[in-house]
């Protein structure tokens, strides 16, 4: 049975994969029905736009699917919820009225949340899940509200009347805050992400790959819509306020990520960070769109999709090996793995080829979108303003930095986790997976070697998807089959030309060592100095890895050091246990979340006075009721 | 920082020419020094000092290889960081019971083809510990040694000669 | 086509078997700046050879990422080599890939040096990874902005296409905007290529390491890849920074002459560089592991005070 729903999720990934591309491809496809539900009944439209989306969350539903096959004893809850959750998400990029989008939105949610919630015994479930509820509906809220206030402003609840309505500016800019914040809580950005990090790593691994891979996605699809779609041309405001909130979510996503110890949680942090360098593509393809410059807005819209399409790949990648570790080692934390290496050796490759993807390293596809980023931002002198100019450096500088730090971010998490000895016993007997999951993996890291080798074949397509919406009349020119060229001779890159040149630069260097070295090797153990005991407690751990990051942006970490000591009875001079914790503060919760739930409670305070249990006072209440309403009628 | 480039520029070069050469300072023992050794380090030798349990007599004269007066990186000797970048183990100390197995761990993680050169007396045979309840006496008691510069301690002249015969490189 | 190859095997037999000697040389002048004699500047290349001779000791606990990571290290370096403008303004693989694709090659190397440091499962390797790429991180922004800066200036961003458009115009290198952005360049390659003050290329003392913390492993032929693969990074750091910041003399097209002249003018312009790395490492003292990230927020600084002053002076 368990089976069974799994495999009809493959083949409605399969499906929805396959239409997706058809409409990327250009295929446009309506269905109606009006008769189904009020307001306008079910509307779908499957264009450019929407396929690439729906593709997506059919290609990442197949592997998601079929690592939940190998894995079916653990995960007994949830299959419902599951097969739900996947058709939703294959609904709401369809959806082309206010209601169908609203209905498969909250549904997406919903299935999520019941997802999220499966381990019900789990204090942590429990949170991470009440979190995620309340902030998700604080979204849909907004969305609510945004939607109807558009249907009475254009007065229609279907998305082609919206986008033939001029609304005034004041009416759209409202309608587009708001709308904008409703997605923006779904794509995590900060400081609307708190529910992020605590829902991703309590969901069963297949179900956190499918929500950090597509489910977040699908709110940066909403702000594409509302940036450039269904509002019309919008000021360049929007565009700043995108690719600054893109530049703070990655940055902050990234620097949280580095210091965590929790495996899933890291990769959950990593995917603000990814969000944010999404955002970034689309803040920059908004701001020049407003500035009239449509092939420089179609090239960064280009490399926000080209990223989203990428990180789908490499996330549900990594999420999916790390539920392997999971599984095998029955703990998420760094400090606890180590060696696995030696004991999965197949889930590490995949895992390596995720993490190398996801560090934006060439050859791999992390590495080409980031790079598209970058030629995007980096044209920005031909808007002449110098303050957007400076947006835009910002940006860069954010871009970079990230980069960099999530290099080292996953250098850590590989290198912790993977390499060495192991840190506990659960790691020292870890054990390789069962074939499905390792089948879903491997399809996975072929698929980032694919999107990075091919980017001639997919960039293009892309940008004709891009240039759809926009509306710039002819296609782009990306380049030739062998190397993609950016706005004519701006920039040029061949991902294959490098690769070639890679391996036989390496090719190269192994048979010239061949020639000249001597081939002996002699085992022995690792130098430490000539001392007698090396054990694994003398090997660096993930907090220690992340110290220099603690030190250098201590402003933002805030880490408080508490050290215990317990000395000897006889002396204080003998120690007999130090405990130490190095534990960061979260800046949103403390100056943001925590003032405000302050604040609510204050006012709650206030109004529970007229709470006060008494049925007199309720008939009170209600006479009191009366005679207002009677004053006023 | 310009005042003091300028002090160095005004300097200039104050390395001796050349080492005053003592008598013999090296005494070879095994009789593969010669022509392995000099085939392969004449141009290049990489150092990795080993205190095993020395009085610090020694080390601070072998410090003084490093500096300007003496200079040994001028001969295309080094110290290094690891034993797995060394070629050479500059063994000082009577060898502590408690040293003599990081000693031994050292010379194993040195990647062949490798020596040994005892340093000082005491590294020859104990020095003025020999006989401690306390030592194992000699480096050669623990990995074989292919040449001894002895004195207590030898002076920086006399180590540079020693290193520079053992590696068969005219000074 | 016949010279382009000829130019990229010159290029190539430049940084393999030029990058030793810039080594040398840079140790040479530091040796004789504190009074020693010092090594010769041919030295590196005996330390190479010696070491291809040798055997490996490799540790127990090491997998295949120790095993693999010298030759994609030393790879990473090859291929840049051929994507840096060195004696032509656009080299062979000079369409493959611009600067950006530049800084990750070289992140490759950083992070493949760093899981092997990790590989070994001492705490020293750990600990070198860890600074290291905390280090690298950290110079990304500023390697970025500069090159922005330049780039605004040239309307592209492909170091050929930089090269050229600023040597139409020689007067441009001396901008304040291009000259903030080298000093921003300047104090990057100390920190990338692992030299004073931020790496202590000479120290014995692991706590204070960074890079060479995380090779203490390696041993022989691997050892002698590693230590090749740095020496080509400074050289290919060095040579952009000539190049990107000067391109005085770079021949835009290749026939013998030219790449002779062209050779000949880069080693002229790297003895100066080399000179003025010397000077520097003599002078400073090693900066704390934790001030160091100040010394690139200052660097940062310049670049973006480099780019607002390109766009307030367009
Ligand atoms: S030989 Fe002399 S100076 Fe050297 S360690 Fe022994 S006692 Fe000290």
């Amino acid at each position: 049975m368990t089976a069974l729903v799994y495999v009809l999720a493959v083949i409605v990934g399969l499906a929805a994969g396959a239409v997706g591309v058809g409409g990327m491809l250009g295929i446009g496809m309506t269905w109606r029905l009006p008769a189904l539900l009020p307001l306008g009944g079910v509307s779908l439209v499957l264009d450019p736009l929407a396929g690439v989306f729906l593709a997506l969350v059919g290609f990442a539903a197949v592997p998601a699917s079929l690592y939940a096959l190998g894995d079916t004893r653990r995960t007994p809850r949830g299959r419902v919820a599951y097969l739900l959750f996947v058709g939703a998400m294959a609904v709401v990029p369809l959806a082309a009225n206010a209601l169908t989008f609203l209905l498969a939105w909250e549904l997406m949610s919903l299935a999520s949340y019941v997802l999220v919630m499966h381990d019900r015994e789990s204090r942590e479930a429990i949170r991470a899940g009440w979190v995620y509820a309340v902030m998700t509906h604080a979204g849909v809220v907004c969305l609510v509200v945004g939607m109807l206030l558009l249907g009475t402003w254009t007065g229609s609840f279907e998305v082609g009347a919206w986008r033939a309505a001029a609304l005034a500016p004041g009416a759209r800019n409202l309608v587009w805050t708001l709308l904008a914040l409703g997605f923006a809580v779904k794509a995590g950005v900060i400081p609307l992400h708190v529910w992020l990090p605590l829902a991703h790593p309590a969901a069963p691994s297949h179900v956190s790959a499918l929500m950090s891979g597509v489910m977040i996605k699908l709110g940066v699809y909403g702000l594409i819509r509302i940036s450039l779609d269904w509002l019309g041309d919008g000021p360049a405001w929007w565009g700043t306020a995108i690719l600054l909130a893109g530049a703070v979510s990655a940055v902050v996503g990234v620097l949280s990520a580095i210091v965590d110890r929790d495996l899933k949680r890291v990769l959950a942090f990593s995917s603000i960070e990814n969000m944010g360098i999404i955002l970034i593509g689309l803040g920059a393809g908004v701001l020049y769109h407003a500035a009239g410059l449509p092939a420089l807005a179609v090239l960064g819209l280009t490399a926000a999709l080209y990223h989203a399409v990428n990180h789908a790949a490499f996330k549900t990648l990594l999420f999916l090996g790390a539920g392997a570790v999971v599984h095998a080692t029955g703990t998420r934390d760094m400090d606890a793995l180590g060696g696995l290496i030696k004991r999965m050796p197949w889930t590490t490759a995949c895992f390596l080829t995720g993490a190398v993807a996801i560090a934006a390293l060439p050859p791999l596809n992390g590495f080409v979108s980031e790079w598209l980023t970058f030629q995007a931002l980096l044209q920005n002198l031909l808007i002449e303003r110098p303050g957007v100019n400076l947006v835009f450096a910002l940006g860069i500088a954010a871009l970079a930095l990230t980069g960099g730090l999530a290099v080292a971010c996953f250098v850590r998490v590989f290198g912790i986790s993977f390499l060495a000895v192991p840190r506990s016993d659960a790691s020292a007997r870890a054990h390789e997976t069962e074939v499905p999951p390792r089948l879903a993996m491997t399809m996975l890291a072929v698929a980032c070697l694919a999107l990075g080798l091919g980017a001639t074949a997919v960039a293009p397509a892309l940008a004709r998807v891009g240039s759809e919406l926009i509306g710039v009349v002819g296609s782009l020119a990306l380049g030739d089959a062998l190397t993609l060229d950016v706005s004519g001779n701006f920039a040029s890159l061949s991902v294959p030309v490098v690769a070639v040149a890679l391996t036989l630069a390496g090719l190269g260097i192994v048979g010239g060592l061949a020639i000249t070295g001597r081939g002996r090797v002699r085992r022995y153990e690792t130098w430490s100095c000539g001392r007698m005991l090396q054990t694994p407690r003398m090997e660096y751990t993930a907090t220690a890895f992340a110290n220099p990051f603690k030190r250098v942006f201590h402003f933002f970490y805030r880490p408080v050091e508490q050290i215990d000591i317990a000395a000897h009875p006889a002396s204080r001079l003998f120690v007999q246990r130090i405990e130490y914790a190095n534990p960061t503060r979260s800046l949103f919760d403390d100056w943001l979340y925590r003032p405000l739930l302050d604040s609510v409670h204050r006012s709650v305070r206030v109004v529970r006075v007229l709470q006060s249990g008494s049925a007199n006072l309720y008939l009170a209440y209600i006479l009191l009721a009366l005679l207002v309403m009677l004053v006023f009628a | 920082m310009l005042r003091q480039l300028r002090a160095a520029l005004r300097a200039g070069v104050v390395t001796e020419p050349g080492v005053a050469t003592e008598s013999a300072p090296l005494e070879v023992v095994g009789a593969r020094l010669r022509e392995e050794i000099h085939r392969r380090f004449k141009r290049s030798l990489h150092i990795r000092q080993v205190d095993a349990g020395s009085c610090n007599g020694c080390e601070l004269e072998i410090s003084g290889l490093t500096g300007p007066h003496y200079d040994f990186e001028r001969f295309g000797l080094h110290l290094v960081a690891s034993p797995r970048h060394a070629d050479c183990l500059l063994v000082t100390g009577p060898v502590t019971l408690n040293m003599a197995e990081p000693l031994r761990r050292t010379w194993e993680a040195t990647p062949d083809p490798k020596f040994v050169i005892a340093v000082g007396d005491c590294g020859r045979d104990g020095g003025i510990f020999r006989g401690s309840y306390a030592v194992v006496g000699g480096v050669s008691s623990v990995v074989p040694v292919d040449a001894i510069i002895a004195g207590c301690p030898p002076s920086p002249a006399a180590l540079l000669a020693g290193l520079l015969a053992a590696i068969g490189r005219r000074p | 086509m016949i010279a382009d190859l000829v130019g990229a095997v010159v290029q190539l037999a430049l940084v393999s078997l030029g990058s030793p000697l810039l080594i040398g040389v840079v140790r040479t002048l530091k040796a004789r700046l504190v009074g020693r004699r010092g090594p010769s500047p041919w030295q590196p290349y005996a330390d190479l050879r010696k070491l291809l001779g040798k055997e490996r000791v490799v540790s127990t606990t090491t997998s295949w990422i120790f095993a693999v990571t010298p030759t994609i290290l030393a790879a990473t370096m090859l291929v840049s080599a051929l994507i840096v403008p060195l004696v032509i303004s656009r080299p062979a693989l000079g369409f493959a890939g611009n600067v950006i694709v530049l800084m990750y090659l070289f992140l490759i190397g950083t992070f493949f040096l760093a899981l092997a440091g990790l590989d070994a499962g001492s705490a020293f390797g750990g600990m070198g990874g860890s600074r290291e790429v905390a280090v690298a991180a950290l110079a990304e922004p500023t390697i970025v902005l500069a090159v922005f800066a330049l780039a605004m200036r040239a309307g592209t961003i492909n170091l050929g296409g930089v090269v050229e458009r600023v040597s139409t115009d020689p007067w441009v290198a001396l901008a304040p905007g291009h000259l903030l952005a080298f000093a921003a360049f300047f104090i990057v390659m100390l920190a990338e290529t692992g030299r004073l003050p931020v790496d202590n290329p000479a120290t014995h003392l692991e706590l204070t390491m960074i890079h060479e913390a995380m090779v203490l492993e390696y041993s022989g032929p691997d050892l002698a890849l590693i230590e090749w693969a740095a020496a080509m990074k400074l050289f290919l750091f060095m040579s952009l920074l000539a190049n990107l910041f000067f391109p005085w003399g770079v021949p835009t097209h290749a026939s013998v002459t030219t790449l002779a002249v062209g050779a000949i003018v880069l080693a002229a312009k790297l003895a100066v560089l080399a000179g003025l790395l010397a000077v520097m490492e003599t002078g400073v003292a090693k900066l704390r592991l934790f001030r160091v990230p100040e010394l690139l927020a200052g660097s940062f600084a310049l670049a973006l005070l480099s780019v607002t002053s390109m766009f307030l002076l367009r």
